[in-house]
């Protein structure tokens, strides 16, 4: 191959670009571990000593800690239902080519692109109408909508890639619906459920707009807490908690790709 | 199906509820009428703040898309481990908390943070220079936090290219600078627009980052809606800015949607 100076330069550009694109992708991750263990008041980077005292602090913040638990509980809830749900919805859509199962398709995906602000108002407005008290429940249902996208998507492309002769040969062989699903299809597309249900609890954790009208005194949850601090003042606290977000994830990834292939779920989805 | 009946109650319904509301002419819900839409298109401020809403999304798609692009492009060239490698770089900041992410930003952009320092030492700022709460400093941090969003699509729709349209043009004697502008972009628009939706519609309803990183100093519509909707109390309005918030990004993502589709019939035919 033959290469122009032209060619080179291009090169040259096209790396230059990715590794700063690169340097972006990685930077706030080094940046927040290597911030939650200054010795000092402030956010000043690089630290000028370095300790353990703001993860000390978080270790005795009942408040943030209350906030985390409740953060969690509710991930929790938002994706056992988005994960039963959204894979029963993403069988009977994904292979269908009828004009209702694209719209139905639409409209399970919109809310990753509808602005979450407006949905929250509308929820909201909705619960007082009902008078219906808010409690964890009513927040779960908001993020309910906002996380069944995800399990959709990795679920439906784990459908698509199933072959369909492998459910007939089950039912020519005398196998129930019930029992080909629990037994051939489940199995199958088991790895793009998880990885489905594994992003759909990470989307509830971080979900900031819809708690924001939906959450109240007794259901404070963790994004909203940091944001608050953030506000008020720069918060070394805040730091620490990011630190503890940032390896729980990390740990959390590598096991998800260990156990169902993470990476490959979520690029087959795209 | 389950899941359209929780969308039909928990979605559909409240965003019409949204517009009944927005249909009073006062907070104190007494008549109908379009005096909450009429205020909203004879008031500069309420205007401006919607496009400058806009303005920030397409800022933002801009920058991300020459990443996304030179990611893909290092991406397809390299070998398996570099692929892995790249795919973690992206999911990473994907799964972290976009709470955290915009932490990370708080630090990098601060006045004592990361680039004023390094450029205070390498002696090319007297003084410390604002970055935070500034419109650049918020179009760099949400191209970060939302990059992924356009990454994942690009590589995607890169790595379905058929290369022998890209060897025939380099045996045809393009240059490699000729061949992304006339054979690999084109190609791949398809996979570029589904991620410059995403990337819009997240970076223009992306409270938390916004009102952090941009301040208070700059107002979009998220910030506006909640003042309006948990400060003012002013709900009729509130429900109009989120029915005009809505419909602007629907109308966006429907006409880019119709392009890209109308690009892939081009290509399916040619």
């Amino acid at each position: 191959m033959r290469l122009r100076p032209s060619d080179l330069v291009y090169e040259g550009a096209v790396w230059a670009v990715a590794g700063f694109a690169m340097l972006l992708l990685l930077a706030p991750t080094v940046v927040v571990l290597i911030t939650s263990f200054t010795g000092g008041q402030t956010l000043k980077f690089p630290p000028p000593t370095w300790s353990v005292r703001w993860y000390v602090e978080l270790a005795q913040s009942s408040e943030l800690i209350g906030a985390g638990w409740t953060s969690l509980k509710l991930a929790t809830f938002a994706t056992l239902a988005c994960g039963l749900l959204g894979t029963a919805a993403a069988l009977g859509i994904a292979r269908s080519r009828s004009t209702t199962a694209r719209l139905l398709d639409s409209l399970f995906m919109s809310p990753m692109v509808l602005p979450a602000m407006a949905f929250g108002l509308a929820l909201l407005m909705v619960f007082s109408v009902l008078s219906v008290r808010l409690s964890l429940w009513t927040l779960a249902i908001g993020h309910v909508v906002i996380c069944t996208p995800f399990v959709i998507r990795m679920v439906s492309a784990a459908v698509q890639q199933l072959n369909p002769a492998l459910a007939d040969c089950s039912f020519s062989l005398g196998a129930s619906r019930w029992y080909t699903l629990r037994r051939i299809t489940l199995p199958l597309i088991g790895r793009g459920v998880f990885a489905g249900c594994f992003v759909a609890f990470l989307a509830s954790f971080d979900h900031v707009p819809v708690s924001l009208f939906l959450s109240d005194a007794r259901t404070e949850v963790l994004p909203i807490k940091l944001w608050q601090i953030l506000e008020a003042s720069l918060d070394v606290r805040v730091a620490a908690v990011s630190g503890v977000i940032v390896v729980v994830t990390l740990v959390g990834m590598l096991l998800a790709e260990r156990l169902f292939g993470l990476a490959a779920n979520v690029q087959e989805s795209r | 199906m389950p899941l359209a009946l929780f969308f039909l109650a928990w979605f559909v319904a409240p965003f019409l509820l949204l517009v009944i509301i927005s249909l009073f002419d006062t907070a104190e819900f007494r008549a109908l009428g379009l005096r909450q839409y009429g205020k909203f298109f004879t008031d500069g401020y309420s205007l401006g703040v919607l496009w400058d809403t806009l303005e920030l999304g397409f800022l933002v798609t801009a920058v991300c898309l020459p990443l996304a692009y030179a990611l893909g492009l290092v991406y397809v060239a390299g070998g398996p481990h570099r692929r892995t490698l790249i795919l973690f770089l992206i999911m990473m900041p994907m799964l972290t908390s976009a709470v955290v992410r915009t932490f990370a930003w708080i630090v990098i952009l601060g006045r004592e943070g990361i680039v004023n320092n390094t450029m205070l030492a390498l002696g090319l700022w007297g003084t410390p220079v604002r970055l935070l709460y500034t419109w650049g400093g918020l179009v760099l941090a949400l191209a970060q936090i939302q990059l992924p969003l356009m990454a994942l699509p690009v590589i995607n729709s890169l790595l379905k290219l058929d290369r022998n349209i890209v060897d025939a043009a380099e045996a045809l004697g393009a240059s490699r600078l000729r061949r992304l502008c006339t054979v690999i972009v084109p190609l791949t628009l398809p996979g570029a627009l589904a991620g410059a939706l995403l990337v819009f519609a997240a970076s223009t309803t992306a409270f938390i980052t916004q009102t952090l990183v941009g301040g208070g100093r700059i107002v979009l519509m998220p910030l506006n809606i909640y003042q309006q909707a948990v400060g003012v109390q002013d709900w009729p309005f509130a429900a109009a800015l989120s029915v005009v918030f809505t419909v602007s990004i629907l109308v966006i993502t429907y006409v880019l949607n119709a392009a890209a589709q109308r690009r892939m019939r081009g290509i399916d035919a040619a």
